[in-house]
């Protein structure tokens, strides 16, 4: 060993075992050629001087041997024709800009503008009768409105609800999606056809999935039959009446997104670099290891993206909340989109705009915060 | 370096690297220091032992791929239960629904006292009816005109908004793709916050600027806000991020106009997204029940989804057979793209 390091640190690696004989004869050699070299006058010291003063090459570019002053910098006179020129020039720029700009607008105007009629506009009078004391009795009253909603109990309770069941669901449809679709990728049998499978919930209208809800976790359900006949004396529960409701939402909302989400996934999976992962299995790194150090880093942009679509979801969940349960559901089911509904059927407009508007500002603060986490994240990732 | 040395030293690697491969011999292993007989036994214990490892991890796959699959299997059944569950009850006879499932709304409507009468019973889950009929389905269709209407109604209200989100949708989500500047991208992000807001937040003012417009009442209060919708454009526009430069600044240099560039090179890159859009769009419109409720108060131009979110005791006879038909729209369009779906939905979520 010994032999090896002292032949690699000099960099004459010959190609010969360690320890055999001709290394070590070549060895010696080499100790003696230096002994000597100590004493002949053409050292490499002497031989890199020669490389330095070696004569060097005359007249490479024409421009070499001018010296040049300030004076023969080109001065350009301001002629006409140049200025008309630099005018063509400028006004071909704008011209361009301008086109561009016209694609952009000539292309978005017609979303534009429904957008604007249909909902910034509303938007925009949400804030203004937020100030009012009714949309019909135009006099300013300040925060009032805001106060008055904040305040109270009802939409205290039901932005505590829709914010659990956001936060819990949420991740919830991340990570078992996230855990299907790497089931799905671990080399089963008959992937597509679980796929399709899983995709089928989307398709089911409301309307039957609210029936069947009901037929299963109402109080005289399937759920409580047959727990009454699997435990003597089992309580009977009306599921959508108790501390269970939001969990049996949730599990409506899983049921109903988990294959959107594990699509997504599966397509994010099938993307990670093939080569990477063979190369760390290849040096030793286990399912574990692989799935956090690599697969995770790869999956980031899809987790936000499965995030912003699962939010979406969640809110959008309120449709079969409402046909199973109606405008006055248990505590634990009273989501904001109750609140604003109720309040629109009490004619209390002032209210509802202020509480919509509260539940504007809060969603783009977290959607922003959201977003700049994306982009931190991801110049993160490519550096 | 000197030339001379350089020569020396490759001339004594060279004759070096001969000398090993002509003298050295081969170095003594363990299988070299094994008798002829011992080095036999230890390579068929060897080969034994391989072997045993080599089944015990094929085992090993074979139940963990088990295991998947019975997962798999759950879980997927667990998904098509609800499903399969409406079209088998659908050939029930109204009786049998009657009988089995009336517990069930008993305590649903508001009977609380009436539903003490009926805590012995519990429904009867039944897959497979007593006796198949198509009875539910002939009252459906034969004798209900009114459920034929909404059907209409249903179909009037949803193919509009589906054609014209995703015209609009292409177009705005082109220029969005196209030009990225800063101010446009706070445009885009506004319609991000609009895309995640819940209908009931523009309620009232989508109400009262319906009724100024002169269109409550009618179709088209549902129709032209669905059209505007932003969901399409946000989905889009991610997709048609992914179309490499390359593509668009080829084709203004063979001279193709803006218009040319849009049709012959976005949307045909787009075609899976396009359509994977289409069906979630058809699905999440087909099923809308609360943009009709407020805004359609007619109830003749209500869509079926309303009708069916409603049905109750009296109805419960044709409820099955009901969703049964109005699934099959959704369906067979699921079955139609699937492929367009999957692939669509799945770019989209990639980088």
């Amino acid at each position: 060993m010994k032999e090896d390091n002292l032949i690699s640190d000099r960099g004459e690696v010959t190609g010969m075992r360690p320890g055999s004989e001709v290394v070590i004869a070549e060895q010696q050699k080499t100790e003696s050629a230096k002994a000597e070299n100590h004493n002949t006058t053409d050292t490499e010291e002497q031989l890199e001087a020669k490389l330095m003063d070696r004569p060097k090459p005359k007249n490479v570019t024409p421009l070499a041997n001018l010296k040049l002053t300030p004076k023969d910098i080109p001065v350009f006179e301001e002629t006409p024709e140049r200025k008309a020129k630099l005018e063509m020039r400028k006004k071909m720029h704008f011209k361009r800009k301008l086109r561009d700009w016209g694609v952009f607008t000539g292309y978005l105007t017609p979303s534009f503008v429904g957008v604007f009629v249909f909902f910034f506009l509303p938007l925009i009078l949400l804030l203004k009768t937020s100030f009012q004391k009714s949309p019909t009795n135009s006099d300013f009253v300040g925060f009032r409105n805001y106060e008055r909603v904040i305040t109270n109990d009802a939409f205290i309770a039901a932005s505590k609800n829709t914010l659990t069941f956001a936060l819990i669901s949420v991740p919830l449809a991340v990570i078992l999606a996230l855990l299907v679709a790497l089931l799905l990728n671990s080399g089963l049998p008959g992937k597509s056809l679980f796929r399709s499978f899983l995709l089928n919930p989307m398709m089911v209208p409301v309307a039957s999935v609210v029936l069947i809800w009901q037929v299963f976790f109402s109080y005289n359900g399937v759920i409580n039959g047959i727990t009454a006949q699997l435990f003597e004396g089992a309580e009977k529960i009306d599921w959508l009446k108790s501390s269970y409701s939001q969990i049996v939402i949730m599990l409506l909302f899983l049921w109903k997104n988990l294959g959107y989400n594990m699509v997504l996934f599966l397509a994010a999976l099938n993307s990670i670099p093939h080569e990477i992962l063979e190369s760390a299995q290849i040096d030793g790194a286990g399912p574990v290891k692989r799935f956090f150090k690599i697969k995770l880093h790869y999956l980031s942009p899809t987790i936000f993206f499965v995030g912003i679509m699962s939010l979406i979801n969640s809110f959008k969940i309120f449709r079969e909340v409402y046909l199973l349960t109606g405008d006055y559901p248990y505590d634990n089911l009273y989501m904001l989109q109750h609140f604003m509904n109720n309040a629109f059927t009490h004619l209390d407009y002032s209210k509802l705009s202020a509480g919509a508007i509260v539940m504007c500002v809060v969603m783009i603060i977290i959607v922003g915060g959201l977003f700049f986490a994306e982009s931190k994240f991801d110049s993160d990732v490519e550096e | 370096m000197d030339d001379i040395k350089r020569m020396e030293r490759r001339k004594q690697a060279t004759l070096a690297r001969r000398h090993i491969y002509t003298q050295t011999s081969a170095p003594e292993t363990f299988i070299t220091s094994l008798s002829e007989e011992a080095r036999e036994n230890f390579f068929a214990s060897e080969r034994k032992r391989i072997a045993l490892s080599l089944r015990r991890r094929k085992i090993k796959g074979g139940v963990l791929t088990g295991l998947g699959l019975f997962v798999a299997i759950f879980i997927s059944a667990l998904a098509l239960i609800p499903i399969f569950f409406t079209f088998l009850n659908s050939f029930m006879s109204s009786e049998e629904i009657v009988a089995n499932y009336q517990v069930v709304f008993q305590s649903m409507s508001g009977h609380a006292s009436q539903g003490a009468t009926y805590m012995s019973r519990t429904p009867v889950l039944k897959l497979i009816p007593e006796e198949v009929t198509i009875q539910q389905y002939s009252t459906l269709l034969f004798m209900n005109p009114e459920y034929l209407f909404k059907y209409w109604n249903s179909i009037l209200l949803t193919l509009p908004i589906v054609a014209g989100q995703m015209v609009v949708s292409c177009l705005a989500s082109y220029s969005f793709a196209r030009y990225r500047r800063k101010r446009r991208e706070v445009l885009f992000f506004s319609y991000i916050i609009l895309m995640l807001m819940p209908f009931q937040v523009t309620l009232v003012p989508n109400y009262m600027i319906a009724d100024s417009l002169n269109i409550l009442d009618t179709i088209w209060a549902i129709i032209l806000p669905g059209v505007f919708s932003t969901f399409a454009i946000f989905l889009l526009t991610k997709y048609m991020r992914q179309i490499p430069s390359g593509y668009i600044e080829a084709a203004t240099l063979d001279g193709a106009s803006e218009w040319q560039i849009f049709t012959n090179v976005a949307l045909p890159l787009c075609k899976n997204a396009i359509f994977a859009l289409t069906i979630l769009l058809f699905i999440d419109y087909w099923n809308m029940v609360e943009q009709p409720l407020v805004l359609l108060t007619d109830i003749n131009k209500q869509p079926l989804s309303v009708f069916l979110s409603q049905i109750n005791e009296p109805e419960l006879g044709i409820a099955f057979a009901a969703s049964s038909v109005y699934m099959i729209p959704p369906l067979l369009i699921f079955f139609w793209g699937e492929d367009y779906l999957v692939e669509g939905i799945s770019r989209s979520g990639i980088k």
